[in-house]
Order: structure tokens, then sequence, then C-alpha cells
């Protein structure tokens, strides 16, 4: 596997009225090409600031810290991201060398513009293909997402389109471009099971055919379970848990994992009752000291937790948990 | 043993005309609910699932009478009154709308963002005419604040101080201040995080027990229902195509239908891919239902006689009822 993403040391603040809040603290992963890596999390934990971070995409009041680097590694040479400004010099990964898909289909594609006219123009701004063949491209891409009918639903607007359809077109348009990276955020949290189950066989082909890495974002850890080869667990603008889906899901590590899991309503098991993680996620702007789960952990250890921010800690090779429980060292 | 039956729905249908269609032709009808028999005991928790577009919500509207009832009948009997909801008075519908709440789903539009808390919970009973008394009010939402597991502090707060766990039981005390005896909960849980869901849903089932509630819980996610719920009904199309106890419809599923939407849920376990059963395709418009069986379709089992006729919910055993005519040949 070729090495595709670097994410190193991310940190990001926005600097808001009410002050500077830290969303992001300090976050590293890799990406190999065709790999595919879950980010999950509650609401509020960062995962969507951080996917957005890889494309620059945050507003203006964001401040990355001077440490953050983030590079796109390509057959044709390297991009370091944060040292790209300005909407020309993203315009190369931005649609380009990267792509999103979004929660809401909706609410992504231009409501007065076909579908097809859309595609078409990010062709047009990012190959060098004619009208003519970014048409034919287009239709193809339609064609190749399990769109029946590609030639005329290229002519329809997006209202016109199901909700399962509109997906699956914003899946086609954002691979025509041939991206290296997708960035997939919440792309089944507004589908119907039935429907999410499609994109999901849908997305694992198309990593197998175009062989580009993956960011999926979601909530949901059966969808990731299903779809990811390695899971990032976020809190609170932290990673706190990272490793194989297989490693990470039979032997969740991290307090927060396996209150995620344990929260999860299980169909094998209907009787033994669900088990909420106690407490709500802290507001960003009241982020505890120490690690940032002590507020709401079953296992808090009392001064360290609340003072010291943990360091990830190997579970076995490749699986890292950020919790103080296996210090063994320290302990002492 | 039909006094324990709370609301019985009989030959229901609720169809709504669209505007649009040919200049002089027909206006197209949507048939949202078509034909439905439903029975909810006194005192259980009775689950409604399908996807989007099947007519859950219009169902459950129904039963409260704010969607309207174009046939057949919805009788609601409690140990006091009995309403047949299609030609009730003016004063019975006030005296009904008491006995039945509806719960929101989404817990960030449902509040009024310029009410207290208190203000909040306490105007069903202002409207209602329910207490006489400002304390007697206070005392009542004091009361159903605490079952909630509200902090009485924070009756004075306004709505957007709270997350969505904390409004979706601000809701929840809202629906339930008035002490009804049926519940519409639609999608309650559907907008939250799973850790905070899982608190909401235990908050519902320990109420519903304390408070002898029946409840109508619609959802799209077959895994909540089968925690929560002692009694399914799935619908398709707005037709009710299996209704059985819990564990007979999650252990012995009938109808394909069913059946495709329990694989379609996306295991824990990154080795299971769930059986074979995938579904392909949509759910068709309901302006325009496919003849026979509404899910033919869909069904990978359809046979000419399914594009046909219209299968009718028949029992497979005491309990259990399945609209399938192949239903038999199809058991394990």
């Amino acid at each position: 596997m070729t090495r595709l993403l670097d994410l190193e040391n991310l940190t990001l603040q926005f600097d808001t009225d009410e002050g500077r809040i830290t969303a992001i603290e300090n976050i590293s992963f890799t990406l190999e090409a065709g790999e595919v890596m879950g980010l999950v999390g509650e609401s509020g934990s960062g995962k969507s600031v951080t996917a957005k971070s890889i494309m620059k995409l945050n507003p203006h009041n964001a401040i990355y810290s001077d440490d953050t680097k983030i590079s796109l590694h390509l057959e044709d040479g390297e991009i370091e991201i944060m040292s790209l400004h300005g909407s020309k010099e993203l315009k190369v990964i931005r649609g380009g060398a990267i792509s999103m898909i979004f929660q809401e289909p909706m609410a992504s594609f231009a409501p007065a513009i076909t579908i097809g006219d859309q595609m078409v123009e990010q062709l047009l701004i990012h190959t060098d293909m004619n009208k003519k063949q970014a048409k034919e491209v287009s239709i193809e891409m339609l064609d190749r997402v399990g769109i029946s009918d590609p030639a005329t639903r290229f002519k329809q607007y997006a209202f016109e389109l199901s909700g399962g359809m509109r997906q699956r077109a914003m899946i086609a348009m954002a691979l025509s471009t041939k991206p290296r990276l997708l960035i997939a955020d919440e792309p089944t949290t507004a589908l119907d099971v039935t429907i999410q189950a499609q994109v999901i066989d849908l997305m694992k082909d198309l990593v197998k055919e175009f062989g580009m890495g993956i960011v999926f974002i979601t909530h949901d850890l059966g969808v990731i379970a299903q779809t990811a080869d390695k899971v990032a667990v976020m809190y609170l603008g932290r990673l706190v848990e990272q490793g194989p889906v297989r490693e990470v899901l039979r032997n969740p590590s991290h307090p927060y994992t396996k209150g995620l899991i344990a929260a999860l309503p299980n169909l094998d098991d209907l009787d033994t009752p669900l088990t909420p993680i106690p407490g709500d996620i802290p507001s960003p702007l009241e982020r505890p000291s120490g690690c940032v789960f002590h507020t709401r952990c079953s296992a808090n250890l009392g001064s360290r937790c609340t003072t010291e921010v943990p360091k990830f800690y190997q579970v076995i090779e490749g699986h890292n948990v950020a919790c103080h429980l296996f210090d063994t060292e320290g302990a002492k | 043993m039909s006094d324990d039956i709370l609301i019985k729905a009989r030959d229901l249908s609720v169809h709504y005309q669209l505007s649009g269609g040919a200049v002089f032709g027909p206006k197209p009808v949507v048939k949202a609910v078509e034909g439905v028999n439903l029975d909810i005991a006194k005192g259980s928790f009775f689950g409604l699932v399908g996807e989007s577009g099947s007519g859950k919500t219009t169902l459950g509207r129904a039963c409260l009478k704010a969607a309207p009832i174009t046939r057949g009948t919805v009788t609601y009997s409690d140990e006091e009154v009995e309403f047949e909801l299609t030609n009730i008075s003016k004063p019975e519908l006030k005296e009904y709308r008491r006995r039945a709440q509806l719960i929101f789903q989404d817990p960030y539009a449902a509040l009024s963002p310029r009410m207290t808390v208190r203000d909040i919970i306490a105007e069903p009973l202002e409207v209602m005419g329910l207490t006489k008394t400002r304390e007697e009010t206070d005392e009542r939402v004091r009361e159903i604040a605490a079952k909630c597991r509200l902090n009485l502090e924070h009756l004075r707060r306004f709505p957007h101080a709270f997350s969505g766990g904390q409004r979706q039981r601000i809701s929840i005390a809202r629906a339930l201040v008035s002490r009804p005896h049926f519940v519409v909960a639609d999608e309650s849980v559907a907008a939250l995080d799973v850790s905070i869901q899982a608190d909401v849903l235990n908050l519902l089932k320990e109420i519903q027990q304390e408070m002898g509630l029946t409840f109508l819980f619609i959802s799209h996610d077959l895994s909540v229902v089968a925690h929560v719920c002692d009694h399914v009904a799935v619908m398709y199309l707005g037709r009710l195509v299996e209704t059985a106890p819990t564990r007979d419809l999650f252990f012995k599923p009938r109808h394909p239908y069913t059946k495709a939407l329990l694989s379609a849920i996306p295991s824990l376990d990154p080795d299971d891919h769930g059986s074979a059963q995938k579904l392909e395709g949509e759910i068709p418009s309901p302006t325009n239902p496919p003849p026979g069986c509404k899910f033919q379709t869909r069904c990978a089992f359809a046979v000419d006689h399914c594009r046909k006729v219209e299968p009718k919910l028949e029992h497979s055993s005491t309990s259990h009822e399945v609209a399938c005519h192949r239903w038999q040949e199809l058991m394990d």
C-alpha cells in the first residue's frame, strides 16, 4: 500500500464572540490509498471539523496551530495543504485531488441547476475535457453508481430524485474527477436502512475499482464495522482510540469507546437494558482539564485523569488508546 | 378481550389529494394509509416501523385525529370514555387531546425559543384548563419534570441552554403533563446520539411502566424498536405487512420485507455482512403504487399471483399476522 495522507498535530481553534474555542487538539493519523478510515464520535466531537480541515474548508475564524501539518501524497508529487492559500491554490485539492460527500444530499446540490450541468461544470474546471466529453463521463458515472436511465437523470433537477438517488448522484459527482481522497461526512445518515445498505455496498465497490482513500465520518458504529478498515474514535476534539476496525470493535479499550458500544441497541441481546454514557458532552467553552472524558468516565482514576492529558498507549500493534489506565509503567 | 384494546383501527385509510395532474383530469391521490386494521393493547409499547414514505407518521397522526380519516374507523376506549374518532364532537375532541399526546422527532424545532422550560411544560395545562391556580400548575410541572429527570433549577431557563437529550426530556415532560393515556412518539430518538438515545429510551420505558401509559412508538430503526417495544407492526406503502410480538417478529420474521429490513441493519461484527437478502431499488411513489402486492416490485420471491392480487393480513399464529401470499413456502 502507498501512503496517501499524513495528518500531524492538527490543532484548530475558532475565534468567537465568547472567546477562543478549541475544536480540535493534536490529532494525527495516516491513510493509505485504497483504505477506508472511519471517524466516529458523538455530535460535537469535532469529526466534521477534522474532515473539513483536510480541505481547508473551515470558516475564516478558524486558527490552525503552527505545527499542524497535512500532507497529501500524489503520484506527481506532494501537496502541503496548510501552505495553500486562497481559492485558486486550493482548487488543486478541492474537487480535484480530494472530493467530499455531505450528509444532506438535497442541500449539496444547487436546486435551480440540473444535476448534469453541475457535474459537467466541475469536470470543466478540474480536467481538460470539453463539454461533450464531460457530458459523456458524467452520464457514465451516473450509470456506474446504479442510477437507471442516466441520460434522463442527467437533465433533471435534484428535487426530482429520491433521497437514495440524490446520494448516488452526489457520489457520482464526487468521483467523476477521479479524486485520490474522498471525504464522506455522514453519507448514509439521512437514508433508510435498505438504501443505506445499497450505498455502503456501492462505496465498497468503488474503493476497489478506483483505489482511492476514504475518510468516512459517521456516528453509527454498525456502518463503520461494515465499511472501514480502521477506525478513529473522537471525543471533544481529541482522538481517544484508533486501530484496525476488528481490533477496536472486538476489543474496545477506551472507556468512551466501550460506552458507545454498550449504548447501542443489540439485536442479539434484547434482555440487557441499554446503558447510556452518563451525562452530556461538555460545551467546548468548558473543556475539561486533563483527559477530556474524565467528567463522564466510570473508570476515573482521580487526580491524574483531571490534570494530565493521557498519551497514546499501545494495546497491540496498530491499536492505540489515550487513557491512563493503560500506562503500565506510570501506575507504579 | 376487546376490553384490553385502547386503540382499534378498522379499514383505516388516509388519502391526500394533490394539486396538479392533467388540466381537466382527476387530481392525483396519495394513499398514505390504506385499509389498515390495528389493535393497540392497553399498557403496551407498540412499535411501528417502515422506510420513509411508508405512511407510519400518517397512521400515527390518524390515531390522534391529526390527519384526515378518509375511510374506516378509529376507536379509542379507556376505562372512562370511548371515542369514535371519525365523527367525534368538538368537546369530545378536546377531552381526547388531553388523553392522547404526541412527542415529536426534532427537539430543536419542537420547543419555542421564547418560552422558559416551565412555561413550555405548563402550556398544555393552561390551554386545556386542567389546573385552576398558578401554584397547582407549578406543582404539576415540578412533578412531571422530576419524573423526566429534569433539574428543577432548569425550569427557569430557555431551551437554547439545553443539549438535544435534555430538550427531548423537556418535550416528553410537556407531552405527559396532562396525564395522557396514549402517547404517540414519532421518531423521538432519531435525532439523538447513541448514548443519549439509550438514556431517553430508558426514560420512556420507565415512565410507561410507572404511569401505565400506552405508547405508539414510530421509528425507522429496528434495533431501537426491538429494545423497547413489546409488539411491532411493519408498514410498507401505506399497508401493514406484518405484525407480531417483538421477539416473534425479530426471530421469526415471515414477510420478505421484514426479513430484508432486518438484514439491512449494519452488524457491529465486521465479518458479518448480513444475509444476502439486500433489497434492490426504492419504495415506489404512493401516488402510483404497483398493482397486487405493494412489495412485488422489490421482492425476490414475487410470482404472477403477487402481481395481480393484493395479499391480506392473515394469522400465521395466534398473535402473528402477515400479508404475503407465499409466507408458508418461504418459511425456513
